[in-house]
């Protein structure tokens, strides 16, 4: 056994300890451990992929001293490998680039509380990623979802509070049915690994025994994870967590939480259900209806949001639906453009919150669209930023988001009952996105004219009014200012590189996810 | 008896009423106190679903006394495991939205969920 096969378990072992190691460090000391782990992880989840790739199968790993049938499992192959090092990408740049915030937004003395929840987090979502076992999930769905609130609630300011509690009862019905879920699996299977579970369900669908628990078992668990990443009816929680939470924690929610979930439904359907049983049982067809609302509903609310912010986060409603309609296509394809969507998804969505912070710093913290007019030229970076996330999610080539579109229509061809509503709904998606997107973008790259440059002179009067005599602690402030800027300078422009290697060199990257998909069975 | 299998596996079928119980008070209460309780009764009804399930009639609690190792002597161990991890992560949960509620109540002077986010939506205008 090469050394290289420890390293899943190592990752999520290091990031939890790493958590508890920080509740006895101070805030500063906690963040950089915290930024120490995540890239450390990445780095092995890099190796791992390596292994994976070179070897050409997947393996699993056995927890403790029991084999197959009675232990835990971890189980590594390209997708996971390319997941972790995706989200780890991610995390580690929105950690970065919002840094600075997190240290105004967060109390002094729950700095570290932050970072523990950041350290958990990324455990977290490397054992959903890795994880074998069905039960081991569901304790760090529940973990997840735990770190996910505090990362919501430690913000304690306008109405972190009260959208902390509704994603908390959202997730807790979600994560019940899913438990609800998982236990009626294990009652009818006899197991709660992955591999025998699946061989004992091949062994009931064969003898067509169990017919509606098994339909039973299915929808419940689909819909409890649906519920949990926000797939459309269920998305009441989506605007109010993700628009006032700090930024750190809003890029890493939309960005990444949602897409754990995703990625562990996507798992049990491949490695436990079977695909091909899923797909008999219609509810690949109820999520497909629901992606496709979803798509259209989520650009709807956000061209009728007047908050920025809260704009961004509804498209993300809508990216959620792109992702489900395509695991409702029921192909091989439509999978692979699942999961690059949700590759391109998170590093977007990641951008754009990241940058759009910067946009409102410079316009006086307000997040309407009058105060953002101009806001591209103030903070030229930001703009930049911003318009690059936003071209991607409407599909400009070369950016990631093309990639998912051209993947998502060429998978709609192979099926053909789907085939026209997939492509209407890209179609009028694609417009609507173009809509509430470019239009923020040609706000921000609106010279500013008459009326509304009052708006944007209050964000310049404080420097001008400066008096001499408080020029050292001005000076404190620009050095201060500018060491945010660098820090934050490289989130964007990482954010920015990510999504144009998703969009140009898309073909590997395509060619793994469908290598690490086929590994799954 | 044959017909009426809901009456044989009666603690299948009470849990599971009880999970829509909770279920549906999570969901539909308006009361912050009252969803809490409906989210216990919920992961309580799993509980009793994965003990019923893992007892087997005549059997012992699976700790070797006397020496007797053969297996069939005792029931199925794994879901009390489950139920003990469950109660572990439900503890916590409920720990975290009890705390939240708290904090809630003291802004907002309500354990209304309209309220509270009607009166959030408030202050924010203001």
């Amino acid at each position: 056994m090469s050394f290289v096969q420890n390293f899943p378990f190592f990752s999520i072992i290091a990031a939890m300890f790493s958590g508890i190691l920080s509740s006895v460090l101070d805030g500063r000391k906690a963040r950089n451990l915290s930024l120490l782990v995540i890239a450390v992880t990445t780095g092995m989840s890099v190796m791992v992929l390596g292994f994976c790739m070179r070897t050409g199968e997947s393996y699993t790993y056995m927890m403790g001293h029991f084999p197959a049938p009675w232990g835990n499992e971890i189980r590594a192959g390209v997708l996971e490998g390319l997941t972790a090092v995706m989200f780890g990408l991610v995390m580690f740049f929105a950690v970065i680039g919002g840094m600075d915030h997190t240290a105004v937004d967060v109390e002094e003395s729950k700095q570290n509380l932050f970072y523990i929840m950041i350290d958990l987090m990324l455990s977290s979502l490397l054992a959903l990623i890795y994880t074998n076992d069905l039960f081991t999930a569901y304790v760090f769905v529940e973990i997840n979802t735990i770190a996910g609130c505090g990362l919501i609630m430690i913000r304690q300011v306008g109405r972190s509070l009260s959208s902390a509690i509704r994603y908390m009862i959202m997730s807790q019905l979600g994560s019940g049915l899913f438990l609800i879920g998982l236990s009626l699996l294990y009652d009818v299977t006899g197991h709660l690994l992955m591999s025998p579970a699946k061989e004992a369900v091949a062994v009931i669908e064969a003898a067509g025994l169990y017919a509606v628990p098994m339909l039973v078992i299915m929808a419940v668990i689909s819909v409890g994870l649906a519920i949990k990443s926000g797939l459309y009816p269920f998305h009441y929680w989506i605007p109010d967590t993700y628009g006032y939470a700090t930024p750190t924690a809003s890029a890493i929610l939309s960005g990444l939480v949602s897409k754990g979930y995703i990625f562990l439904l996507i798992k049990i359907f491949y490695r436990v259900l079977g695909q091909e049983n899923v797909i008999a049982s219609q509810m690949i067809n109820v999520l497909f209806v629901f992606g496709l609302a979803g798509m259209l509903m989520g650009s709807v609310h956000a061209i009728l949001e007047k908050d920025t912010r809260r704009m961004i986060a509804y498209s993300s409603v809508a990216q959620i639906g792109y992702i489900y309609m395509g695991i409702g296509l029921g192909t091989q394809a439509g999978m692979v453009a699942a999961v690059f969507h949700m590759f391109t998804h998170s590093a977007t969505k990641a951008l754009l919150f990241i940058s759009a912070v910067g946009l409102y710093e410079v316009s006086g913290d307000r997040k309407d669209y009058r105060s953002l007019i101009g806001a591209g030229y103030r903070n030229s970076l930001a703009g930049i930023g911003f318009a690059v996330g936003a071209l991607s999610m409407v599909g400009f080539p070369m950016l990631s988001g093309f990639i998912s579109k051209l993947l998502f229509a060429t998978s709609a061809l192979q099926s053909p009952h789907k085939m026209l509503p997939t492509v209407i709904a890209l179609a009028v998606s694609t417009v609507l996105n173009a809509v509430y997107f470019l239009r923020l973008v040609i706000t921000l790259y609106t010279i500013p004219s008459g009326e509304e440059n009052e708006g944007e002179s209050t964000s310049a009067l404080p420097e001008k009014q400066k008096p001499e005599g408080i020029k050292e602690s001005r000076e404190k402030q620009i050095v201060l200012k500018r060491q945010r800027f660098s820090k934050f300078r490289l989130a964007v422009v990482s954010y920015i590189l990510l999504n144009l290697v998703l969009g140009l060199y898309s073909q590997p990257i395509v060619a793994a996810i469908g290598k690490g998909l086929s590994m799954f069975d | 008896m044959a017909g009426m299998p809901l009456f044989v596996n009666i603690e299948e079928t009470v849990s599971i009423i009880l999970f829509g119980v909770g279920f549906t008070m999570l969901m539909l209460h308006r009361n912050l106190i009252k969803k809490i309780m409906g989210m216990n009764i919920m992961d309580t009804a799993v509980y009793l679903f994965l003990a019923a399930k893992g007892y087997i009639k005549g059997r012992m609690v699976p700790i070797v006394t006397d020496g007797i190792q053969d297996v069939s002597a005792y029931i199925n161990p794994v879901p009390s495991g489950l139920v003990l991890t469950g109660i572990v992560v439900s503890v916590s949960t409920t720990a975290l939205m009890l705390a939240l509620t708290i904090r809630l109540y003291e802004r907002y002077g309500s354990l209304d969920l309209d309220q509270i986010l009607m009166r959030a939506k408030e202050d924010e205008e203001v």
